[in-house]
């Protein structure tokens, strides 16, 4: 038989899911059979997708992403949808409406967000595969949190057609897996050219992951080892560079300067996307309806708040501010400034080096409430911003613990070169578990 | 400096209601968040259009799409095919 059904009831302990689906149909493929958890702001065909938010509950797609396409066609069995920061606004998953996801390493803290559910199915064994999407860190950092693999590919390379849309010009739907093998394989599935998007590239991924990296040169930028940064998972990733060069690479120390106001800038660049994006949320074509009898204004003013948490409207009224007459020199335009000083940061150290490598996160996962003010939210994703602003791709990998709880080493590549960061990633994956 | 006033005229700008309630905590947040953008005003230079990014658009051909039916499909109100929103006027 070519099709079949899959029965998937997890013991959902950590509240990974938003809903799950059994039995789930499955196809031939080189996927064939293999259940594959979605993030909740990918559009699935037929099955409820509400980006964590109440705004959205009860919207069911009626066509899919194509990833989800390119799952189907691969035999996949789609068998839920995870958990998330509201629109994908958070690093903790705390921001769900639909409360919050356990960590399974420690049921104590946080997952990592924003595909906090996408990190914890892995991470508690009840999927090999997920999808997560990444606009800032969401896939790296969930990832280190929870101690698995999560690739963010090349901006353009993973189809956006059915993720619902926070900040187009930073995001990418990319794989979550135990392993970098598993992830290679996610990635070899869903990676393409659509035309469906028009900033995807011409880049078909088919590649098989070597451990061979004698000579790569690794770039360790001193910022990434900065202040804030707990001295212990710097430790941590210090030792696995270690292995690396042991294992034949070349380490080189340097500067990235644009790191003074990456952060800044990314944060008005989303907020700024962000605003636009989400002005369609007004209850006449999806999700909880608004009042028809009410004005215009008035019942949509009502609607968002009561639709919207209290971040996702922080998020939009900064973005607004930060686009309105008399703003938009001050803050819009310079963070665009300063996103092109991060990719000609990138562009000069990747003249000189084949990766650049540090920690995913400055510390370990969050206690519950530990990062209740957003400004210290936002604070933790200073190393993973960079990626997203240049459009690069980005890896995180486990490398090691402090005090029982994962730490993730994070690999940059060039441009176009996911296949290099991912043999890195590899290279110490294999070296540390051989 | 951000007042309650401000962030009253944003939430208006932005189409979203704020409680009398909450109005502290957001003035507070913006200003916290707004004084860390302000490490902005270091970057030298003006980046005008969309930087690195490229729109690239198809022929202006038809192809298959969705069903009025299903684009309907999540709509509360409905009328003769079309969405029924709040009166404008």
């Amino acid at each position: 038989m070519a099709e079949g059904m899959l029965t998937f009831s997890p013991d959902d302990r950590y509240n990974a899911f938003l809903r799950t689906v059994s039995p789930a149909r499955y196809g031939e493929g080189r996927l064939r059979g293999i259940p594959v958890a979605i993030k909740d702001n990918i559009s699935t065909a037929g099955i409820e997708t509400t980006c964590g938010s109440r705004i959205l509950s009860g919207y069911v797609p009626p066509y899919d992403a194509t990833v989800v396409s390119l799952l189907k066609k691969e035999g996949a069995a789609i068998v839920g949808k995870t958990n998330m920061d509201e629109f994908g606004m958070g690093s903790t998953t705390e921001n769900s409406a639909f409360g919050p996801t356990k960590n399974p390493r420690d049921e104590t803290r946080v997952p990592g967000g924003s595909s906090g559910g996408s990190a914890a199915a892995v991470a508690a064994g009840l999927v090999p595969l997920a999808l997560g999407t990444d606009t800032g860190g969401s896939i790296r950092c969930p990832a280190a949190f929870c101690g698995i693999v999560g690739l963010k590919p090349t901006y353009g390379r993973v189809s956006r057609y059915g993720l619902v849309a926070y900040a187009n010009s930073l995001e990418q739907i990319g794989p979550m897996a135990a392993d970098v093998a598993h992830a290679n394989l996610l990635m070899s599935v869903i990676a393409g050219h659509d035309p469906k998007d028009s900033t995807s590239l011409d880049a078909p991924y088919s590649h098989t992951p070597s451990m061979e990296i004698r000579g790569t040169r690794i770039g360790i930028p001193e910022e990434f080892f900065g202040e804030g940064v707990d001295p212990r998972v710097a430790s941590v990733v210090w030792d696995a560079i270690s292995l690396l060069e042991r294992k034949g690479a070349e380490i080189i120390t340097c500067r990235m300067p644009s790191m003074a106001y990456a952060l800044a800038a990314y944060y008005v660049t989303c907020m700024s996307e962000a605003s636009s994006n989400l002005a369609r949320y007004d209850g006449v074509r999806y999700g909880p309806p608004a009042d028809v009898r009410k004005p215009w204004h008035e019942a949509f003013q009502e609607r968002r708040r009561e639709g919207f948490g209290l971040e996702v409207r922080r998020r939009i009224m900064i973005g607004t501010f930060a686009l309105s007459s008399g703003y938009y020199g001050k803050y819009y335009a310079k963070a665009q400034a300063a996103r092109r000083n991060v990719r000609e940061d990138f562009g000069r150290l990747f003249a000189e080096v084949d990766v650049i490598a540090g920690p995913t996160m400055p510390t370990v996962a969050f206690r519950f409430g530990e990062k209740s003010d957003p400004l210290a939210m936002y604070l933790s994703d200073i190393l993973t911003v960079p990626a997203n602003l240049a459009g690069v791709p980005a890896i995180s990998v486990p490398c090691g613990k402090v005090e029982g709880l994962p730490v993730g080493l994070q690999i940059m590549g060039r441009w176009m070169e996911d296949e290099r960061v991912i043999d890195v990633a590899y290279a110490y994956e294999q070296g540390a578990n051989p | 400096m951000i007042t309650e006033k401000d962030v009253e005229h944003i939430g208006m700008l932005a189409d979203i209601a704020i409680l009398r309630g909450e109005l502290e905590e957001f003035t507070a947040s913006f200003n916290r968040i707004l004084e860390y953008f302000d490490i902005l005003d270091q970057v030298t230079g003006e980046e005008k259009d969309g930087g690195a990014a490229v729109n690239v658009l198809r022929e202006d051909e038809v192809v298959p799409s969705l069903s009025p039916q299903d684009v309907l499909s999540n709509a509360k109100e409905t009328e003769d095919g079309f969405f029924r929103a709040p009166r404008v006027m």
